[in-house]
């Protein structure tokens, strides 16, 4: 296949950026197609229907189910408060009496013939959607949410965990190639998205989300201080959810891996500037990258095509991603048509890069990510 | 059915759409070319279709037959431009995801599972009344979850209503939605007592989309599967497909509709397995999930582990094996740091390869631990009724054994058969053949075997049609035996002769600890008397001989003296001084 490389992820100083923000079910927009939103500003809201808890009413009253009708004294519909009398029994003219309460206040929602359960739905939990980046809403989606828009800073991660926040971008490391160690962290921090270099000890992680910083975005970070600052080893990589303090984003890969050029001269310029990061992270079929969004009020806006529409090439700017030229940067002097056999004994496509120091190597077309330029 | 001359087929994975041309060529279907094109499922295409006819342009253009016409497919064929059937299996979209629930988790729950998993689906969670989880927590998991589909069983016929009832109530507790499709009904379907239907329909109400057939344990001590499959089946097709992009359009094209990938592979083992009257054992290592199927005396199980797998779920193998467990594979000694960190590489960026020779046998280190896994719970599945009363005889009291033992039994294993890049696309056949046997440890005589180029869920769906054709094409272009193994169980003395083969005359000592591959091409047999060691077994009862004849492959004859259950030295360098010796009787090499 023409296109069997992995291609590589957007750094773009200025570009247009659309976030779909959709509420999880049906539910309110609350802006319009125009509107100026500010990362907070809520723009749809919904109402998670409660848990419904199911009160045992023949248990509690030692009564067949089939006789709950009659001692019950409310009906579906009604609602009702912790202690609501459900249902009663009396016995012993009348003077001994047995009651069941409800546990907690709710609708009375059903009261099953069989069981002789009654179901009490927790009253509903609102959802708001916020609008995550400052711009305009340029869609509506009926019911489900909206299309915002925003101009600036695009970067994507190779990975990251933590949800969605916000902070003032920071650049801790004086070169990409700096393992920021717990030194650097101090009270200042907080709120704000740090940028570390190669690498960030976990004592130093562990730190930031101590005292409250918002995210990090650095070029590598050990499998080890991951699974520590986690709390486990992440199986699939399906991330975003992590009870975590800080988000954390990678640029570059597991170890201590050089933060490209290009990206941290990009986050050095926009030192000072207000970043909505998320570090969600899904690599499977609909794939999401962890991301750092900068708006900006003007720029050159970049024209070319995204990565993934570009194409392998003689000359190309490419980046291995694989031992053993892991993190190195070239182009490509050669594409053989013809099947190469590798070290590992495939037989594979492969292409001839010209690497930092001068010397060719082959390696697997699956193997490199284009650079964009 | 008119003359059939031409077949294409695809099948529509996560990442690539596969598509193969048969033709018949004097009265026997072949394997003409294989073309493939990335999956368009998500945007900016949103239309699997895209990705189908990309694929069959590269059939076209390596076969020079032309097939596309008017944008689709042109079926049948005319003056050989077309087909004369269209196929097509799909696993696109994270494939058919359920939930299931019974009554006891043991019985109904287990039932009900292997109905959903012998239809294709991958299973996210098991829900039984007596699962240990409080009520509010079944309540959250399924809302949580948004399968695609749930399958509700439980209460023999004429049993139980109350407690279908009760997870009735849970249902209607979560209010679940499905995963696809915004304001559509959750598809259940009811395959529990027959006398509880209308108490579960009052109670579910209209909350969901809800679907009744046939009790699937209507007695303890009978399984009726057929009827819940089927109804996923349709299901899967209405409803999940018409939700995925571009399906609706490609139904219109197929000659059968779309069957789900892992469907599509169980019936054709099963339909192997019913022609050569084998038991089979097949197993499929993708980027994420791991299919293993079994026909064992003609009861077919599929099992589906969600999260094993060589890209996108390496990381999850090391979660679940532990790190010590992979590392004990590596022929060399492998620092801890830098194992975890090549697998969380491998984890972000799925689709590098190993350039180099220490991080392919790292990846085949994986694999050997996700197969082994992932049929610990195939095996975990894949066994007699639970609770079934048994009638014994005053010699049975004295072996206490329980019902629901497993039905994967070794030593009877006929056949086993690997498909997955990592199995199917080894470098060399003879790593395939070392993987499998250090993953499943073979007992007695088995042949080993894999799938070429992973054509067998296409080859599935044709079985359907024409089991004749979908035969023809496994075993001539789709099979590639590498050779059977001879493996005697128990455990003997190292260096001790574990067994003496008699081959043609010629008798050959075989020490226990080794492994010996002796030349047996393929098609080749060989008529072999083989006599164990005292206390070791190949077939025929512990230290008697055992007659066969063996049939050779690619790899050729394996004689695995390592005893069962397979043993690795603890000490590092004492391992690895093994694991050399043992890839040296393969030819292998580490540097």
């Amino acid at each position: 296949m023409a296109t069997a490389y992995t291609p590589g992820l957007k750094v773009s100083p200025f570009t247009t950026i659309r976030k779909t923000r959709r509420l999880p079910l049906k539910g309110q927009v609350l802006v319009n197609v125009g509107e100026s939103v500010s990362p907070e500003t809520v723009v749809a809201r919904a109402e998670l229907p409660g848990l419904m808890q199911t009160v045992r009413v023949p248990e509690q009253l030692g009564v067949e189910p089939a006789d709950v009708p009659k001692h019950l004294k409310v009906s579906v519909g009604d609602s009702v408060e912790v202690g609501t009398v459900l249902a009663e029994t009396r016995s012993f003219f009348n003077l001994l009496r047995n009651e069941c309460r409800s546990p907690i206040a709710g609708t009375v929602e059903m009261i099953s013939p069989v069981s002789g359960h009654v179901g009490i739905r927790y009253k509903p939990t609102p959802v708001d959607v916020k609008a995550y980046v400052q711009g305009r809403v340029v869609e509506v989606i009926a019911d489900e949410g909206v299309v915002v828009e925003t101009s600036g800073a695009f970067i994507q991660g190779i990975f990251g965990v933590g949800g969605e926040r916000l902070g003032e971008i920071r650049v801790l490391a004086e070169s990409p190639g700096q393992i920021t160690d717990v030194d650097y962290i101090h009270d200042d921090l907080v709120g704000k998205v740090v940028v570390a270099g190669a690498n960030i000890t976990g004592a130093a992680i562990r730190r930031a989300a101590e005292i409250g910083v918002s995210g990090i975005v650095v070029g590598g970070i050990i499998d080890r201080d991951l699974a520590q600052y986690v709390g486990y080893d992440i199986g699939v990589a399906i991330t975003g959810h992590e009870e975590v303090n800080t988000t954390l984003i990678i640029t570059e890969g597991f170890g201590v891996l050089r933060m490209a050029d290009r990206t941290f001269g990009l986050l050095k310029t926009l030192e000072g500037r207000l970043a909505s990061i998320n570090g969600a992270t899904q690599i499977r079929a609909g794939v999401i990258r962890p991301e750092i969004i900068v708006p900006l009020e003007d720029g050159r806006l970049e024209t070319g095509g995204s990565s993934s529409e570009q194409m392998l090439e003689i000359g190309s700017k490419i980046r291995i991603i694989r031992e053993p030229y892991f993190g190195m940067l070239g182009s490509v002097k050669a594409l053989p048509p013809e099947l190469v056999e590798i070290e590992s004994g495939a037989k594979v496509r492969t292409l001839v890069a010209q690497i930092e120091s001068g010397e060719e190597v082959i390696v697997p077309r699956a193997n490199v990510e284009i650079i964009e330029e | 059915m008119a003359e059939v001359n031409a077949i294409l087929a695809t099948d529509c994975g996560s990442t690539t759409t596969k598509a193969i041309l048969i033709e018949k060529q004097s009265n026997e279907y072949r394997l003409i070319v294989r073309g493939e094109a990335p999956t368009t499922v998500e945007s900016p295409f949103d239309d699997v279709t895209v990705g189908v006819l990309n694929a069959v342009r590269e059939v076209e253009e390596l076969s020079g037959r032309k097939i596309l016409s008017g944008g689709g497919i042109k079926v049948p064929s005319e003056n050989g431009h077309g087909v004369d059937l269209y196929l097509s299996t799909s696993s696109a979209g994270g494939g058919l995801q359920m939930m299931v629930a019974g009554v006891v988790k043991t019985m109904s729950a287990e039932s009900a599972q292997r109905a959903a998993l012998g239809a294709g689906a991958i299973i996210i969670d098991v829900i039984a009344v007596d699962d240990g989880r409080k009520d509010y927590e079944k309540v959250e998991r399924i809302r949580h979850l948004r399968p695609d589909m749930i399958l509700m069983s439980g209460g023999t016929d004429g049993g139980t209503i109350k407690h279908l009832v009760d997870i009735a109530e849970l249902l209607v507790s979560a209010d679940p939605r499905p995963r696809l499709g915004m304001g559509v009904k959750l598809p259940v379907i009811y395959a529990g007592n027959c006398e509880a239907v209308e108490a579960v329909r009052a109670t579910l109400q209209d909350r969901v989309d809800l679907k009744v057939v046939p009790n699937l344990r209507p007695t303890l001590d009978r399984e009726n599967l057929l009827p819940a499959r089927e109804a996923i089946h349709e299901l899967f097709l209405q409803h999940v497909m018409q939700q995925a992009p571009g399906y609706s359009k490609l139904m219109t094209w197929t000659s059968t509709g779309v069957m789900s990938t892992p469907n599509a592979v169980g019936k054709i083992i099963q339909t192997i397995a019913e022609r050569e009257q084998i038991n089979v054992l097949a197993v499929d290592i993708g980027g994420a999930t791991t299919d293993v199927f079994s026909v064992f005396g003609g009861v077919f199980t599929r099992t589906v582990s969600a999260n094993l797998g060589m890209s996108y779920s390496i990381c999850n193998v090391l979660a679940e094996a532990g790190v010590e467990n992979i590392r004990r594979w590596i022929p060399y000694a492998c620092d801890e740091g830098y194992l975890r960190n090549e697998l969380r590489n491998k984890m972000i960026r799925p689709t590098t390869i190993p350039q180099l020779l220490r991080d392919l046998y790292i990846e085949q280190a994986v694999a050997r631990e996700a197969l082994r896994l992932a049929f610990e719970h195939h095996k975990s599945l894949a066994r007699e009724l639970k609770g079934v009363q048994q009638v014994r005889l005053i010699g049975d009291a004295l072996s206490q054994e329980a019902t629901g033992k497993t039905l994967v039994k070794l030593m009877d294993l006929d056949m086993i058969v690997g498909s997955g890049g990592v199995l199917s696309h080894a470098p060399r056949r003879e790593q395939a053949a070392l993987m499998m046997l250090d993953a499943y440890q073979p007992e007695g005589i088995t042949m080993l075997a894999v799938d070429s180029i992973f054509m067998m869920p296409q080859l599935g769906i044709l079985s359907t049609v024409m089991p004749e054709a979908a035969a023809q094409v496994f075993e001539r272009d789709c099979l590639i035996k590498l050779g059977t193994v001879i493996a005697p169980t128990g455990t003997a003395k190292e260096g001790q002769t574990a067994c003496v083969l008699d081959i043609q005359g010629k008798a050959l000592e075989i020490p226990y600890g080794t492994i010996r591959v002796l030349p047996l091409d393929v098609g080749e047999r060989v008529h072999v008397t083989i006599t164990p060691a005292r206390g070791l077994d190949v077939g025929a009862g512990k230290s008697r001989p055992l007659s066969a004849e063996v049939e050779g492959g690619v790899v050729g004859l394996i004689v695995d003296a390592r005893g069962r259950p397979l043993c690795l030295p603890a000490q590092d360098d004492i391992r690895i001084a093994k694991i050399l010796q043992w890839m040296e009787a393969f030819g292998l090499k580490v540097e």
